[in-house]
């Protein structure tokens, strides 16, 4: 059998085939994890070795040289993860729950203007935000929520909507209706169905919609960039951006990477965790 | 029996009796925070930019009515006309660059080989960073001091001195394109990908059977149905190449000599730095008569022939 098989040319072209696609496979791996890897790998270089012109290898020692350094910048890094922390909370909650309620709404209701409104949201998609910031600027002002973390809260809660919606009403639309039947004939009011029954079937739109707006508003720049005049009031990729233009003084490439690590660091492992509701969020959307 | 007749004709008649017109529908209720939302943050703003648009604005002190001489200042802004062939030169350049890179690695991904799954959620980590800052990573990599590609190029002897990336307007897009195909290449393989693992297996295994190479399976098949998939994967890179912003304003500034300011970072500039909001808002206005006249296009043209 073995001698067949290594004289079987058709079985050897798939394993060389096999063998080539994976060895392509790895060299583009290489090429995307390297520099992520890379940044990690420096910011815990001692502080010597992270500004070193030209760069040296590994690290000699684990350090935390550059992440204290990284505290000296402005507030300290702490105020600002805080920000960042805060802001992706408020979105995260305010974007599921409207995204809920209005999916909820869209899927099970019918009322008058339903289709209008629905097609309101979704048009929204077609406004890029990049045309709207002078009079968003203008209006956060008016309600004196300009520089404040809420404000720039509720504008992030805004560009996940169309999309929130989106998702939440596809996915009370699969719910079949005898369940909810069921449940209204048990004696249920409507909030009492959808606070009971609904959201845990719904749950993994939930979490699409959830895990999209923490990534975007983690992650945000133009918006944080405009809104946030006060140095307290900045999130991390502001920090970041200002410790790289040179605003707290010469470039600490060293310090920059321990803050490019702490903001990537969440975005990976929430990524990883829950990649199928990712990748579920992607394709619902495109496969329409 | 005729008395049974009308109280069941009765029962009937308030049973089926319509809704009053003055209650408003739960289902009203559900959606009008969205709704309210999409308005006060969306729409408002939509027509507010237009009424700043004719309008001199200031940060500061008084706002006066200008009509047109916003749009007419606009034609004659020389770095605004640069900064839209700039970042039409850029859309053009990154956009075959991640769909054929985008289509390598969604066939690949899409193999059955054992373990594939490690490499497709590798080949999309990127973009979930966040083009901030994976801009700050790459200026980093790029830095011709402590960058990385630097020490790896002179350590192989490629280059006897460092190369100073982004001090060169030509060197400088190119390695930007580079950093961001890095970063967004992963989403437009997944797009590609749902659609390709989309596609009824039987048609393809019938190719396989009638003789077809890769090549006829590729153009003939794949490429076809996947028309719907590519159009929205193109409209959404296209969209985003166009407003692409973060990437100038933190690697280069939209320098050297002002050669990499993209129509957002004039935008920018224009309302948050000189802070004359008026002329900002009249300059996103035609931005976004720009983008929504590029995504009609395209959807034209990529629009589904049936007679096929």
């Amino acid at each position: 059998m073995t001698t067949k098989s290594l004289n079987n040319p058709r079985k050897n072209g798939r394993i060389l085939g096999q063998t080539s696609a994976y060895v392509l496979c790895l060299i583009f791996a290489f090429l995307f994890l390297a520099p992520i890897i890379w940044s990690v790998i420096t910011s815990f270089k001692p502080a010597a070795e992270a500004l070193a012109a030209p760069p040296t290898g590994l690290p000699s020692r684990i350090s935390l040289d550059n992440y204290l350094k990284l505290d000296r910048y402005g507030a300290g890094i702490a105020q600002y993860v805080f920000n960042s922390v805060v802001v992706a909370f408020i979105t995260v909650i305010g974007s599921v729950l409207l995204s809920t309620l209005g999916g909820f709404g869209f899927a099970r209701f019918n009322f008058r203007g339903k289709n209008p409104l629905f097609l309101l949201i979704l048009s929204s998609l077609m406004i890029p935000f990049q045309s709207i910031l002078t009079p968003l600027f203008v209006i956060l002002t008016g309600i004196h929520l300009q520089n404040t973390l809420f404000g720039l809260a509720l504008v992030y809660i805004t560009f996940q909507l169309p999309f929130g919606v989106f998702v939440m009403r596809n996915t009370f639309a699969a719910i079949p209706r005898e369940i909810e039947e069921a449940a209204l004939l048990d004696g249920c009011t409507v909030l009492t169905l959808l606070w009971r029954v609904m959201i845990v079937l719904a749950r993994p739109g939930i979490v699409t919609v959830g895990l999209y707006a923490f990534l975007n508003s983690w992650n945000e720049f133009l918006a944080a960039l405009i809104f946030m005049s006060k140095e307290d009031r900045f999130t991390l990729p502001i920090l970041l951006a200002n410790v790289h233009s040179g605003r707290f003084g010469t470039v600490d490439w060293g310090a920059l990477q321990a803050g490019v690590t702490i903001t990537i660091v969440p975005c990976i492992v929430v990524f990883v965790l829950l990649q199928r509701y990712y990748i579920q969020g992607l394709t619902s959307g495109s496969v329409k | 029996m005729a008395s049974i007749d009308i109280d069941h004709v009765a029962v009937k008649a308030v049973t089926v009796r319509p809704k009053t017109r003055r209650r408003i529908s739960p289902g009203l209720w559900f959606v009008l925070p969205c709704v309210l939302f999409t308005l006060t943050f969306f729409i408002l703003p939509l027509i507010l930019t237009a009424w700043m648009s004719l309008h001199n604005w200031p940060l500061l002190g008084k706002t006066s009515f200008i009509g047109l001489d916003n749009y007419i200042a606009l034609t004659k802004d020389a770095q605004f006309w640069t900064a839209l062939g700039f970042t039409t030169l850029y859309t053009v350049i990154i956009t075959p660059v991640i769909f054929g890179l985008a289509f390598v690695l969604a066939l690949l991904v899409n193999l059955p080989l054992r373990g594939i799954g490690f490499f497709r959620t590798a080949f999309f980590l990127p973009v979930v960073i966040g083009l901030g800052t994976s801009s700050l990573l790459w200026v980093w990599m790029l830095n011709d001091r402590v960058g990385i590609i630097d020490g790896v190029l002179m350590a192989l002897g490629i280059v006897r001195e460092p190369i100073i990336w982004l001090g060169d307007a030509n060197t400088a897009l190119f390695v930007i394109i580079v950093s961001v195909v890095w970063k967004v290449v992963g989403f437009t393989m997944v797009l590609l990908l749902a659609g390709i693992q989309a596609i009824p297996s039987d048609l393809y295994e019938q190719a396989m059977v009638d003789g077809a190479n890769f090549l006829t399976r590729f153009t003939r098949i794949i490429l076809p149905l996947l028309r719907r998939t590519i159009a929205l994967a193109l409209v959404l890179s296209v969209i985003g190449s166009f407003l692409a912003f973060d990437q100038f304003y933190i690697m280069t500034r939209g320098g050297p000599r002002n050669s990499t300011i993209s129509v957002v970072y004039w935008i920018f500039n224009n309302g948050f730095n000189a802070f004359k909001m008026g002329y900002a808002s009249a300059l996103s206005i035609v931005l976004l008569v720009i983008l929504v006249a590029l995504s009609a296009f395209q959807l034209f043209v990529l629009r589904d022939d049936t007679t096929q």
